[in-house]
Protein backbone atom coordinates (compact mmCIF):
# COMPACT_ATOMS: atom_id res chain seq x y z
CA UNK A 1 0.00 0.00 0.00
CA UNK A 2 1.25 3.75 -0.54
CA UNK A 3 -0.57 6.55 -1.04
CA UNK A 4 -0.66 9.83 1.30
CA UNK A 5 -1.51 9.87 4.91
CA UNK A 6 -5.14 11.49 5.30
CA UNK A 7 -5.15 11.02 9.07
CA UNK A 8 -3.61 9.48 12.25
CA UNK A 9 -5.38 8.51 14.95
CA UNK A 10 -3.38 7.49 18.21
CA UNK A 11 -6.01 7.42 20.86
CA UNK A 12 -6.69 4.12 19.75
CA UNK A 13 -4.66 1.25 20.20
CA UNK A 14 -3.02 0.50 18.13
CA UNK A 15 -2.82 4.18 16.25
CA UNK A 16 -4.73 3.74 12.95
CA UNK A 17 -3.75 5.52 9.82
CA UNK A 18 -6.27 6.46 6.91
CA UNK A 19 -4.23 6.26 3.61
CA UNK A 20 -5.14 7.86 0.25
CA UNK A 21 -4.45 5.05 -2.81
CA UNK A 22 -5.00 6.04 -5.99
CA UNK A 23 -8.14 3.89 -6.07
CA UNK A 24 -9.41 3.71 -2.09
CA UNK A 25 -8.52 5.18 0.95
CA UNK A 26 -7.39 2.67 3.01
CA UNK A 27 -7.29 1.99 6.48
CA UNK A 28 -3.80 0.68 8.39
CA UNK A 29 -2.23 0.45 11.63
CA UNK A 30 -0.21 3.67 11.86
CA UNK A 31 3.64 3.80 11.85
CA UNK A 32 4.64 6.08 14.82
CA UNK A 33 6.64 7.92 12.36
CA UNK A 34 3.52 8.76 9.90
CA UNK A 35 2.11 12.37 9.73
CA UNK A 36 -0.85 13.45 8.14
CA UNK A 37 0.35 15.09 4.62
CA UNK A 38 3.21 12.47 4.35
CA UNK A 39 3.85 10.13 1.57
CA UNK A 40 4.56 6.52 2.58
CA UNK A 41 5.55 3.54 0.07
CA UNK A 42 5.76 0.27 1.97
CA UNK A 43 5.60 1.86 5.45
CA UNK A 44 8.60 3.66 4.94
CA UNK A 45 7.64 7.75 4.57
CA UNK A 46 9.08 8.43 1.44
CA UNK A 47 7.99 12.44 0.86
CA UNK A 48 7.50 14.21 4.51
CA UNK A 49 4.30 17.06 4.52
CA UNK A 50 4.33 20.41 4.76
CA UNK A 51 4.07 22.55 7.71
CA UNK A 52 1.15 22.84 9.12
CA UNK A 53 -2.66 21.46 9.57
CA UNK A 54 -3.09 19.05 6.97
CA UNK A 55 -5.05 18.66 4.55
CA UNK A 56 -5.20 22.71 4.47
CA UNK A 57 -7.92 23.75 1.80
CA UNK A 58 -5.30 25.05 -1.11
CA UNK A 59 -3.76 21.07 -1.03
CA UNK A 60 -4.61 18.98 -3.97
CA UNK A 61 -5.58 16.82 -1.77
CA UNK A 62 -8.60 19.20 -0.21
CA UNK A 63 -9.29 19.97 -3.66
CA UNK A 64 -10.28 16.28 -4.82
CA UNK A 65 -11.78 14.19 -2.04
CA UNK A 66 -12.15 10.83 -2.32
CA UNK A 67 -15.59 10.98 -4.65
CA UNK A 68 -14.19 13.37 -7.08
CA UNK A 69 -11.16 11.21 -7.54
CA UNK A 70 -13.83 8.26 -8.06
CA UNK A 71 -15.88 10.12 -10.43
CA UNK A 72 -12.55 10.86 -12.62
CA UNK A 73 -11.64 6.87 -12.47
CA UNK A 74 -15.04 6.59 -14.02
CA UNK A 75 -14.60 8.74 -16.22
CA UNK A 76 -11.98 7.44 -18.28
CA UNK A 77 -13.82 4.20 -17.99
CA UNK A 78 -16.54 6.05 -20.06
CA UNK A 79 -14.23 7.35 -22.49
CA UNK A 80 -12.67 4.03 -23.25
CA UNK A 81 -16.24 2.46 -23.39
CA UNK A 82 -17.27 5.30 -25.56
CA UNK A 83 -14.39 4.81 -28.17
CA UNK A 84 -15.08 1.36 -28.28
CA UNK A 85 -18.83 1.63 -28.93
CA UNK A 86 -17.70 4.14 -31.74
CA UNK A 87 -15.47 1.61 -33.20
CA UNK A 88 -17.55 -1.43 -32.90
CA UNK A 89 -20.02 0.49 -35.01
CA UNK A 90 -17.57 1.41 -38.06
CA UNK A 91 -17.42 5.01 -36.71
CA UNK A 92 -13.95 6.92 -37.51
CA UNK A 93 -12.53 8.60 -34.79
CA UNK A 94 -11.74 12.42 -36.23
CA UNK A 95 -9.78 15.50 -34.96
CA UNK A 96 -10.84 19.01 -35.76
CA UNK A 97 -9.62 22.51 -34.80
CA UNK A 98 -10.42 23.92 -31.49
CA UNK A 99 -9.11 27.59 -32.71
CA UNK A 100 -11.44 28.27 -35.89
CA UNK A 101 -11.70 31.67 -37.94
CA UNK A 102 -15.34 31.15 -37.67
CA UNK A 103 -17.33 29.89 -34.23
CA UNK A 104 -21.29 29.12 -34.24
CA UNK A 105 -23.45 31.81 -34.88
CA UNK A 106 -26.40 30.45 -32.95
CA UNK A 107 -27.37 33.21 -31.32
CA UNK A 108 -27.52 32.04 -27.84
CA UNK A 109 -24.05 31.23 -27.58
CA UNK A 110 -20.79 33.61 -26.86
CA UNK A 111 -17.92 32.20 -28.27
CA UNK A 112 -14.82 32.52 -26.28
CA UNK A 113 -11.91 34.39 -28.29
CA UNK A 114 -8.58 33.69 -28.51
CA UNK A 115 -5.01 33.64 -31.14
CA UNK A 116 -6.75 35.84 -33.66
CA UNK A 117 -9.46 33.76 -34.00
CA UNK A 118 -12.38 32.01 -31.75
CA UNK A 119 -12.65 28.61 -29.73
CA UNK A 120 -14.94 26.36 -30.84
CA UNK A 121 -18.53 26.06 -29.08
CA UNK A 122 -19.05 22.68 -31.06
CA UNK A 123 -17.06 21.06 -34.10
CA UNK A 124 -20.05 20.99 -36.16
CA UNK A 125 -18.96 23.20 -39.06
CA UNK A 126 -15.24 21.37 -39.84
CA UNK A 127 -17.45 17.84 -39.13
CA UNK A 128 -19.67 18.45 -41.59
CA UNK A 129 -16.91 19.58 -44.21
CA UNK A 130 -15.27 16.16 -43.76
CA UNK A 131 -18.53 14.72 -44.79
CA UNK A 132 -18.59 16.36 -48.15
CA UNK A 133 -15.37 15.25 -48.58
CA UNK A 134 -16.51 11.61 -48.62
CA UNK A 135 -16.66 9.98 -44.48
CA UNK A 136 -19.91 8.40 -44.00
CA UNK A 137 -19.75 7.71 -40.11
CA UNK A 138 -17.43 9.60 -37.78
CA UNK A 139 -17.35 10.93 -34.39
CA UNK A 140 -15.18 12.89 -32.25
CA UNK A 141 -14.84 14.00 -28.51
CA UNK A 142 -13.39 17.49 -27.98
CA UNK A 143 -13.16 20.32 -25.93
CA UNK A 144 -15.74 22.75 -26.64
CA UNK A 145 -16.40 26.69 -24.98
CA UNK A 146 -18.89 28.88 -24.11
CA UNK A 147 -18.50 31.88 -22.54
CA UNK A 148 -20.70 33.10 -19.64
CA UNK A 149 -22.03 29.24 -19.16
CA UNK A 150 -21.50 28.38 -15.57
CA UNK A 151 -23.96 26.48 -13.42
CA UNK A 152 -24.49 22.41 -12.19
CA UNK A 153 -24.80 21.57 -15.45
CA UNK A 154 -22.81 23.85 -17.30
CA UNK A 155 -18.61 24.84 -17.73
CA UNK A 156 -17.38 26.78 -19.58
CA UNK A 157 -15.01 24.47 -21.13
CA UNK A 158 -16.35 20.91 -21.12
CA UNK A 159 -15.95 17.62 -23.57
CA UNK A 160 -18.82 17.23 -25.86
CA UNK A 161 -19.33 13.96 -27.91
CA UNK A 162 -20.47 14.42 -31.22
CA UNK A 163 -21.23 11.92 -34.30
CA UNK A 164 -22.96 12.09 -38.08
CA UNK A 165 -24.26 9.71 -40.01
CA UNK A 166 -24.26 10.27 -43.71
CA UNK A 167 -27.07 9.07 -45.78
CA UNK A 168 -28.59 8.18 -42.77
CA UNK A 169 -31.87 9.58 -40.94
CA UNK A 170 -32.62 11.15 -37.54
CA UNK A 171 -33.93 7.07 -36.58
CA UNK A 172 -30.52 5.41 -36.57
CA UNK A 173 -28.86 8.17 -34.39
CA UNK A 174 -31.73 7.92 -31.77
CA UNK A 175 -30.86 4.08 -31.56
CA UNK A 176 -26.90 5.14 -31.15
CA UNK A 177 -28.01 7.28 -28.57
CA UNK A 178 -30.06 5.04 -26.19
CA UNK A 179 -27.53 2.13 -27.07
CA UNK A 180 -24.64 4.85 -26.31
CA UNK A 181 -26.19 5.87 -23.01
CA UNK A 182 -26.94 2.20 -21.57
CA UNK A 183 -23.43 0.80 -22.40
CA UNK A 184 -21.15 3.87 -20.71
CA UNK A 185 -23.82 3.40 -18.07
CA UNK A 186 -23.26 -0.21 -17.73
CA UNK A 187 -19.75 -0.22 -18.39
CA UNK A 188 -19.12 2.48 -15.66
CA UNK A 189 -21.54 1.25 -13.17
CA UNK A 190 -22.92 -2.36 -14.21
CA UNK A 191 -25.82 -1.22 -14.33
CA UNK A 192 -28.79 -0.24 -16.68
CA UNK A 193 -29.52 2.59 -14.55
CA UNK A 194 -28.47 5.87 -14.04
CA UNK A 195 -28.66 8.05 -11.10
CA UNK A 196 -29.09 12.34 -10.99
CA UNK A 197 -30.14 14.03 -7.88
CA UNK A 198 -31.13 10.89 -5.76
CA UNK A 199 -32.79 9.95 -8.51
CA UNK A 200 -32.90 6.16 -10.51
CA UNK A 201 -33.47 6.36 -14.20
CA UNK A 202 -33.61 3.40 -16.17
CA UNK A 203 -31.88 3.59 -19.56
CA UNK A 204 -32.68 0.31 -21.49
CA UNK A 205 -32.67 1.17 -24.73
CA UNK A 206 -35.49 1.82 -26.43
CA UNK A 207 -36.18 5.14 -24.84
CA UNK A 208 -39.85 6.29 -24.62
CA UNK A 209 -40.13 9.55 -27.34
CA UNK A 210 -42.96 12.86 -27.58
CA UNK A 211 -43.47 15.00 -29.67
CA UNK A 212 -42.83 18.78 -28.62
CA UNK A 213 -45.89 19.97 -29.54
CA UNK A 214 -47.30 17.06 -27.17
CA UNK A 215 -45.39 17.78 -24.33
CA UNK A 216 -46.27 20.98 -24.40
CA UNK A 217 -50.05 20.27 -24.49
CA UNK A 218 -49.79 17.29 -21.66
CA UNK A 219 -47.56 19.42 -19.18
CA UNK A 220 -47.95 23.12 -20.02
CA UNK A 221 -51.35 23.29 -21.75
CA UNK A 222 -50.25 25.31 -24.30
CA UNK A 223 -50.53 24.76 -28.11
CA UNK A 224 -47.68 25.20 -29.72
CA UNK A 225 -47.82 25.72 -33.82
CA UNK A 226 -44.94 26.73 -34.74
CA UNK A 227 -46.18 29.43 -37.33
CA UNK A 228 -47.95 31.53 -34.94
CA UNK A 229 -46.37 35.03 -34.15
CA UNK A 230 -45.15 35.48 -30.75
CA UNK A 231 -47.70 38.00 -29.40
CA UNK A 232 -50.33 34.66 -29.94
CA UNK A 233 -48.05 32.27 -28.36
CA UNK A 234 -47.18 34.54 -25.45
CA UNK A 235 -51.18 35.14 -24.89
CA UNK A 236 -51.29 31.45 -24.51
CA UNK A 237 -48.48 30.44 -22.29
CA UNK A 238 -50.04 33.74 -20.11
CA UNK A 239 -53.31 31.89 -20.19
CA UNK A 240 -51.34 28.94 -18.81
CA UNK A 241 -50.44 30.88 -15.93
CA UNK A 242 -46.74 31.56 -16.60
CA UNK A 243 -45.21 35.13 -16.30
CA UNK A 244 -43.64 36.44 -20.13
CA UNK A 245 -42.26 39.53 -20.64
CA UNK A 246 -44.09 41.67 -23.43
CA UNK A 247 -41.08 42.19 -25.52
CA UNK A 248 -39.96 38.48 -25.31
CA UNK A 249 -38.84 36.76 -28.76
CA UNK A 250 -40.97 33.76 -29.54
CA UNK A 251 -38.48 31.63 -28.49
CA UNK A 252 -37.96 33.37 -25.49
CA UNK A 253 -41.74 32.81 -24.72
CA UNK A 254 -41.58 28.85 -25.94
CA UNK A 255 -38.69 28.19 -23.09
CA UNK A 256 -40.91 29.80 -20.58
CA UNK A 257 -43.44 27.61 -20.55
CA UNK A 258 -40.92 24.66 -21.43
CA UNK A 259 -38.81 25.51 -18.23
CA UNK A 260 -42.08 25.99 -16.35
CA UNK A 261 -44.06 23.30 -16.86
CA UNK A 262 -42.41 20.61 -19.51
CA UNK A 263 -38.80 20.68 -17.75
CA UNK A 264 -39.89 19.67 -13.92
CA UNK A 265 -42.11 16.71 -15.33
CA UNK A 266 -39.31 15.65 -17.65
CA UNK A 267 -37.03 15.56 -14.44
CA UNK A 268 -39.61 13.25 -12.70
CA UNK A 269 -39.85 10.92 -15.43
CA UNK A 270 -37.74 7.59 -14.12
CA UNK A 271 -37.07 6.60 -18.04
CA UNK A 272 -35.18 9.05 -20.45
CA UNK A 273 -37.08 10.55 -23.31
CA UNK A 274 -36.96 11.48 -26.58
CA UNK A 275 -38.31 14.77 -27.71
CA UNK A 276 -38.89 15.21 -31.05
CA UNK A 277 -40.44 17.01 -33.93
CA UNK A 278 -39.59 20.62 -32.79
CA UNK A 279 -41.52 23.77 -33.92
CA UNK A 280 -39.27 25.46 -36.75
CA UNK A 281 -38.78 28.52 -34.85
CA UNK A 282 -36.38 26.29 -32.92
CA UNK A 283 -35.18 24.31 -36.12
CA UNK A 284 -31.28 25.64 -35.57
CA UNK A 285 -29.45 23.82 -38.02
CA UNK A 286 -31.87 20.96 -38.75
CA UNK A 287 -34.01 20.39 -41.70
CA UNK A 288 -37.73 20.93 -42.09
CA UNK A 289 -40.27 18.35 -42.73
CA UNK A 290 -41.11 17.93 -46.20
CA UNK A 291 -44.85 17.13 -45.16
CA UNK A 292 -45.19 19.61 -42.45
CA UNK A 293 -42.53 23.13 -42.78
CA UNK A 294 -44.10 24.20 -39.45
CA UNK A 295 -41.73 21.14 -37.81
CA UNK A 296 -38.12 20.67 -37.87
CA UNK A 297 -36.30 17.42 -37.60
CA UNK A 298 -34.78 17.59 -34.59
CA UNK A 299 -34.85 15.46 -31.18
CA UNK A 300 -33.16 15.85 -27.53
CA UNK A 301 -32.75 13.05 -25.73
CA UNK A 302 -33.17 14.16 -21.70
CA UNK A 303 -32.28 11.59 -18.77
CA UNK A 304 -33.49 12.46 -15.81
CA UNK A 305 -34.28 16.11 -16.34
CA UNK A 306 -30.70 16.55 -17.78
CA UNK A 307 -30.61 17.67 -21.17
CA UNK A 308 -28.31 15.11 -22.63
CA UNK A 309 -28.16 15.13 -26.39
CA UNK A 310 -29.24 17.36 -29.15
CA UNK A 311 -29.79 16.07 -32.79
CA UNK A 312 -30.82 17.61 -36.40
CA UNK A 313 -31.34 15.51 -39.82
CA UNK A 314 -29.02 18.40 -40.51
CA UNK A 315 -30.11 21.55 -43.48
CA UNK A 316 -27.62 20.61 -46.51
CA UNK A 317 -29.25 23.37 -49.06
CA UNK A 318 -26.82 26.13 -48.81
CA UNK A 319 -29.28 28.56 -50.10
CA UNK A 320 -31.17 28.33 -47.23
CA UNK A 321 -27.99 27.67 -44.08
CA UNK A 322 -26.65 31.64 -45.88
CA UNK A 323 -30.17 32.62 -45.00
CA UNK A 324 -30.49 30.98 -41.38
CA UNK A 325 -26.80 32.90 -40.79
CA UNK A 326 -27.72 35.56 -42.04
CA UNK A 327 -31.29 35.74 -39.77
CA UNK A 328 -28.38 34.76 -36.51
CA UNK A 329 -26.55 37.40 -37.38
CA UNK A 330 -29.62 39.91 -37.87
CA UNK A 331 -30.57 38.82 -34.50
CA UNK A 332 -26.90 39.23 -33.17
CA UNK A 333 -26.59 42.09 -34.09
CA UNK A 334 -30.61 43.32 -32.66
CA UNK A 335 -29.57 42.22 -29.09
CA UNK A 336 -26.06 43.31 -28.57
CA UNK A 337 -24.30 40.07 -29.04
CA UNK A 338 -20.60 39.51 -30.30
CA UNK A 339 -20.98 39.36 -34.37
CA UNK A 340 -18.94 36.61 -35.82
CA UNK A 341 -17.52 35.76 -39.60
CA UNK A 342 -20.23 33.39 -41.67
CA UNK A 343 -18.18 30.00 -42.56
CA UNK A 344 -17.59 30.59 -46.18
CA UNK A 345 -15.99 27.40 -46.34
CA UNK A 346 -18.82 24.79 -44.86
CA UNK A 347 -20.93 26.90 -47.09
CA UNK A 348 -19.14 26.18 -50.53
CA UNK A 349 -18.81 22.26 -48.89
CA UNK A 350 -22.90 22.82 -48.85
CA UNK A 351 -22.89 23.72 -52.00
CA UNK A 352 -20.89 20.92 -53.36
CA UNK A 353 -22.68 18.87 -52.07
CA UNK A 354 -23.30 17.33 -48.45
CA UNK A 355 -25.09 14.02 -48.77
CA UNK A 356 -28.39 13.77 -46.99
CA UNK A 357 -27.10 13.23 -42.78
CA UNK A 358 -28.10 13.07 -39.41
CA UNK A 359 -25.84 14.59 -36.60
CA UNK A 360 -26.10 15.40 -32.66
CA UNK A 361 -24.03 17.00 -29.75
CA UNK A 362 -24.05 15.13 -26.86
CA UNK A 363 -22.71 16.17 -23.39
CA UNK A 364 -20.00 13.90 -22.41
CA UNK A 365 -19.63 15.44 -18.86
CA UNK A 366 -23.11 15.16 -18.17
CA UNK A 367 -22.88 11.66 -19.15
CA UNK A 368 -20.68 11.13 -16.75
CA UNK A 369 -22.68 12.60 -14.32
CA UNK A 370 -25.48 10.16 -14.88
CA UNK A 371 -22.90 7.05 -14.90
CA UNK A 372 -21.61 8.07 -11.56
CA UNK A 373 -24.73 9.78 -9.78
CA UNK A 374 -22.57 13.32 -9.67
CA UNK A 375 -24.77 15.91 -8.57
CA UNK A 376 -22.57 18.83 -10.18
CA UNK A 377 -20.32 19.06 -13.45
CA UNK A 378 -17.59 20.15 -11.20
CA UNK A 379 -17.88 16.63 -9.49
CA UNK A 380 -16.67 14.86 -12.55
CA UNK A 381 -13.53 17.46 -13.52
CA UNK A 382 -10.19 17.33 -12.96
CA UNK A 383 -10.57 20.60 -12.75
CA UNK A 384 -12.79 23.67 -12.80
CA UNK A 385 -11.98 27.00 -13.97
CA UNK A 386 -12.03 28.82 -10.86
CA UNK A 387 -9.42 25.69 -9.55
CA UNK A 388 -6.78 27.16 -12.02
CA UNK B 1 -23.88 48.57 -11.93
CA UNK B 2 -23.45 44.35 -11.72
CA UNK B 3 -24.23 42.04 -14.27
CA UNK B 4 -25.10 37.98 -14.51
CA UNK B 5 -21.69 36.90 -13.93
CA UNK B 6 -21.51 39.31 -10.81
CA UNK B 7 -24.57 37.21 -9.19
CA UNK B 8 -23.57 35.36 -6.05
CA UNK B 9 -24.74 34.79 -2.75
CA UNK B 10 -24.86 38.42 -0.58
CA UNK B 11 -24.61 40.16 -3.28
CA UNK B 12 -26.70 43.74 -2.40
CA UNK B 13 -28.83 45.27 -5.16
CA UNK B 14 -31.50 47.34 -5.52
CA UNK B 15 -34.93 46.88 -7.28
CA UNK B 16 -37.62 49.00 -7.37
CA UNK B 17 -36.13 51.27 -4.74
CA UNK B 18 -35.72 48.55 -1.99
CA UNK B 19 -32.07 46.91 -1.11
CA UNK B 20 -32.23 43.34 -1.44
CA UNK B 21 -29.62 40.53 -1.15
CA UNK B 22 -29.21 37.57 -2.73
CA UNK B 23 -29.82 34.20 -1.37
CA UNK B 24 -30.15 31.88 -3.62
CA UNK B 25 -29.45 31.45 -7.59
CA UNK B 26 -29.14 29.49 -10.58
CA UNK B 27 -27.92 29.14 -14.01
CA UNK B 28 -30.37 27.82 -16.18
CA UNK B 29 -29.88 27.58 -20.60
CA UNK B 30 -31.86 25.63 -22.17
CA UNK B 31 -29.72 23.61 -25.63
CA UNK B 32 -30.62 26.26 -27.66
CA UNK B 33 -32.45 28.85 -25.56
CA UNK B 34 -31.35 32.18 -23.84
CA UNK B 35 -29.31 31.93 -20.89
CA UNK B 36 -30.63 33.28 -17.47
CA UNK B 37 -29.38 32.98 -13.95
CA UNK B 38 -32.99 32.35 -11.64
CA UNK B 39 -32.10 34.38 -8.35
CA UNK B 40 -33.97 34.56 -5.24
CA UNK B 41 -33.93 38.35 -3.67
CA UNK B 42 -34.49 38.77 -0.22
CA UNK B 43 -35.64 42.12 1.02
CA UNK B 44 -33.55 43.78 3.35
CA UNK B 45 -36.31 45.85 4.59
CA UNK B 46 -39.20 43.29 4.99
CA UNK B 47 -37.21 40.25 4.76
CA UNK B 48 -39.62 39.07 1.85
CA UNK B 49 -38.09 36.72 -0.94
CA UNK B 50 -38.75 37.24 -4.40
CA UNK B 51 -37.51 35.11 -7.37
CA UNK B 52 -36.41 37.02 -10.78
CA UNK B 53 -34.87 35.68 -13.81
CA UNK B 54 -31.76 37.84 -15.03
CA UNK B 55 -31.14 37.47 -18.61
CA UNK B 56 -27.76 37.72 -19.51
CA UNK B 57 -26.74 41.21 -20.61
CA UNK B 58 -29.33 42.50 -17.85
CA UNK B 59 -27.99 44.93 -15.32
CA UNK B 60 -28.40 45.05 -11.69
CA UNK B 61 -28.28 48.31 -9.62
CA UNK B 62 -25.93 48.06 -6.71
CA UNK B 63 -27.45 48.65 -3.12
CA UNK B 64 -25.67 51.79 -0.98
CA UNK B 65 -25.60 48.77 1.46
CA UNK B 66 -22.80 48.73 4.14
CA UNK B 67 -21.48 45.43 6.46
CA UNK B 68 -20.23 46.03 9.78
CA UNK B 69 -18.60 44.04 12.66
CA UNK B 70 -20.27 44.68 15.74
CA UNK B 71 -20.83 43.96 19.68
CA UNK B 72 -23.91 43.31 20.83
CA UNK B 73 -23.73 45.38 24.29
CA UNK B 74 -26.78 45.06 25.97
CA UNK B 75 -30.86 45.16 25.66
CA UNK B 76 -32.97 48.31 26.51
CA UNK B 77 -36.13 48.15 26.62
CA UNK B 78 -37.34 46.54 23.03
CA UNK B 79 -34.28 47.60 21.56
CA UNK B 80 -30.82 46.36 21.52
CA UNK B 81 -27.86 47.88 21.18
CA UNK B 82 -24.56 47.44 19.32
CA UNK B 83 -20.90 49.19 19.32
CA UNK B 84 -18.83 49.40 15.90
CA UNK B 85 -15.83 47.33 16.93
CA UNK B 86 -13.77 49.73 15.24
CA UNK B 87 -14.66 53.32 16.42
CA UNK B 88 -16.55 52.65 18.99
CA UNK B 89 -20.02 54.46 17.74
CA UNK B 90 -23.35 52.97 19.56
CA UNK B 91 -25.75 51.53 17.00
CA UNK B 92 -29.75 50.99 18.62
CA UNK B 93 -31.08 48.10 16.50
CA UNK B 94 -34.96 47.15 17.26
CA UNK B 95 -35.14 43.42 18.63
CA UNK B 96 -38.16 42.93 15.54
CA UNK B 97 -34.98 43.39 12.59
CA UNK B 98 -33.35 40.25 14.86
CA UNK B 99 -36.27 37.93 14.50
CA UNK B 100 -36.22 34.58 16.85
CA UNK B 101 -32.36 34.75 17.50
CA UNK B 102 -32.50 37.31 19.62
CA UNK B 103 -33.07 35.21 22.59
CA UNK B 104 -29.86 34.10 22.16
CA UNK B 105 -28.05 36.73 22.55
CA UNK B 106 -25.28 37.16 25.29
CA UNK B 107 -23.48 40.06 26.21
CA UNK B 108 -20.64 40.75 23.65
CA UNK B 109 -21.58 38.83 21.37
CA UNK B 110 -20.09 39.42 17.69
CA UNK B 111 -22.44 40.13 14.84
CA UNK B 112 -22.86 41.37 11.39
CA UNK B 113 -25.19 44.60 10.88
CA UNK B 114 -26.20 45.59 7.82
CA UNK B 115 -26.39 49.69 6.92
CA UNK B 116 -28.83 50.58 4.09
CA UNK B 117 -28.31 54.72 3.95
CA UNK B 118 -26.82 54.13 6.99
CA UNK B 119 -29.75 53.01 8.48
CA UNK B 120 -29.29 49.45 10.22
CA UNK B 121 -31.79 46.78 8.04
CA UNK B 122 -30.51 43.79 9.09
CA UNK B 123 -28.41 42.01 11.83
CA UNK B 124 -26.71 38.58 11.01
CA UNK B 125 -25.66 36.09 14.52
CA UNK B 126 -22.91 33.75 14.36
CA UNK B 127 -24.32 30.58 13.16
CA UNK B 128 -23.64 28.87 16.61
CA UNK B 129 -23.55 30.54 20.49
CA UNK B 130 -22.55 28.28 23.30
CA UNK B 131 -24.53 29.08 26.11
CA UNK B 132 -25.00 27.50 29.67
CA UNK B 133 -27.83 26.07 30.73
CA UNK B 134 -29.77 27.75 33.76
CA UNK B 135 -32.78 25.38 34.71
CA UNK B 136 -34.37 22.16 33.75
CA UNK B 137 -35.84 18.94 35.05
CA UNK B 138 -33.53 15.69 35.51
CA UNK B 139 -33.92 13.37 33.04
CA UNK B 140 -35.97 10.67 33.55
CA UNK B 141 -33.08 7.96 34.44
CA UNK B 142 -33.02 4.66 31.94
CA UNK B 143 -34.67 6.72 29.36
CA UNK B 144 -32.02 6.85 26.50
CA UNK B 145 -33.87 6.49 23.78
CA UNK B 146 -32.30 8.62 20.68
CA UNK B 147 -35.34 11.75 19.87
CA UNK B 148 -36.69 12.17 23.73
CA UNK B 149 -36.06 15.43 24.87
CA UNK B 150 -36.58 17.89 27.43
CA UNK B 151 -36.70 21.62 27.64
CA UNK B 152 -34.52 23.84 29.02
CA UNK B 153 -33.99 27.12 29.52
CA UNK B 154 -30.36 28.84 29.01
CA UNK B 155 -28.49 32.21 30.85
CA UNK B 156 -30.35 34.48 27.74
CA UNK B 157 -33.70 33.24 29.11
CA UNK B 158 -34.40 31.46 25.59
CA UNK B 159 -35.92 28.00 26.04
CA UNK B 160 -34.51 25.07 23.52
CA UNK B 161 -35.50 21.29 23.46
CA UNK B 162 -32.25 19.29 24.29
CA UNK B 163 -31.36 15.86 25.21
CA UNK B 164 -32.29 14.32 28.57
CA UNK B 165 -28.50 13.84 29.80
CA UNK B 166 -28.50 17.70 29.99
CA UNK B 167 -28.21 19.61 33.23
CA UNK B 168 -28.05 22.44 34.85
CA UNK B 169 -24.66 24.32 34.34
CA UNK B 170 -24.17 22.28 31.10
CA UNK B 171 -22.57 24.41 28.14
CA UNK B 172 -24.38 23.77 25.13
CA UNK B 173 -23.96 24.88 21.18
CA UNK B 174 -27.37 26.42 20.18
CA UNK B 175 -27.56 26.96 15.66
CA UNK B 176 -28.99 30.95 16.10
CA UNK B 177 -30.71 29.40 12.45
CA UNK B 178 -33.28 26.90 14.03
CA UNK B 179 -33.30 27.39 17.73
CA UNK B 180 -31.82 23.64 17.52
CA UNK B 181 -29.33 22.45 20.46
CA UNK B 182 -26.55 20.46 18.33
CA UNK B 183 -24.31 19.10 21.18
CA UNK B 184 -22.64 19.66 24.41
CA UNK B 185 -19.67 21.18 25.12
CA UNK B 186 -16.70 19.89 27.65
CA UNK B 187 -15.71 22.83 29.38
Amino acid sequence: MRGRVLAVDRSVTPAVAIIRGERADVRLPARDAWRPGDLVDGGEVVRAGGEGDFPSPRTETARLPRTRLSNLHARAKAVAALRAFFVERDFVEVETPLLVPSPGLEIHLDAVSAGGGYLITSPEYQMKRLLAAGFERIYQVCRCFRGNERGPHHAGEFTMVEWYRAFDELEAIIRDTEQLVAHVVDAVSGSSTAHIHGRAVDVTPPWPRMTVRDAMRTWAKIDVQGDEPAGALRDAVRAAGIDVDDAAAWDDVFFAGFLARVEPAIAALDRPLVLEDWPAPLAALARRRADDPHTALRFEAYVGGLELANAFDELTDPVEQRARFEEDLRLRRERGRGIYPIDEKLLAALAEGLPPCAGIALGFDRLVMLATGAERIDDVLAFTADEL
Amino acid sequence: MYDTSDIRKGLKVLMDGNPYTIIEFQFVKPGKGAAFTRTKFKNLLTGAVVERNIRSGEKLEPANVETKDMQFLYKEGGDLVFMDQTNYEQVTIATDLIGDAHDLMKDNLPCTVVFFNERPVDVTLPTFVFLEVTASEPGVRGDTSGNVQKPATVETGAEVMVPLFIRVGDTIKIDTRTHEYVERVNK
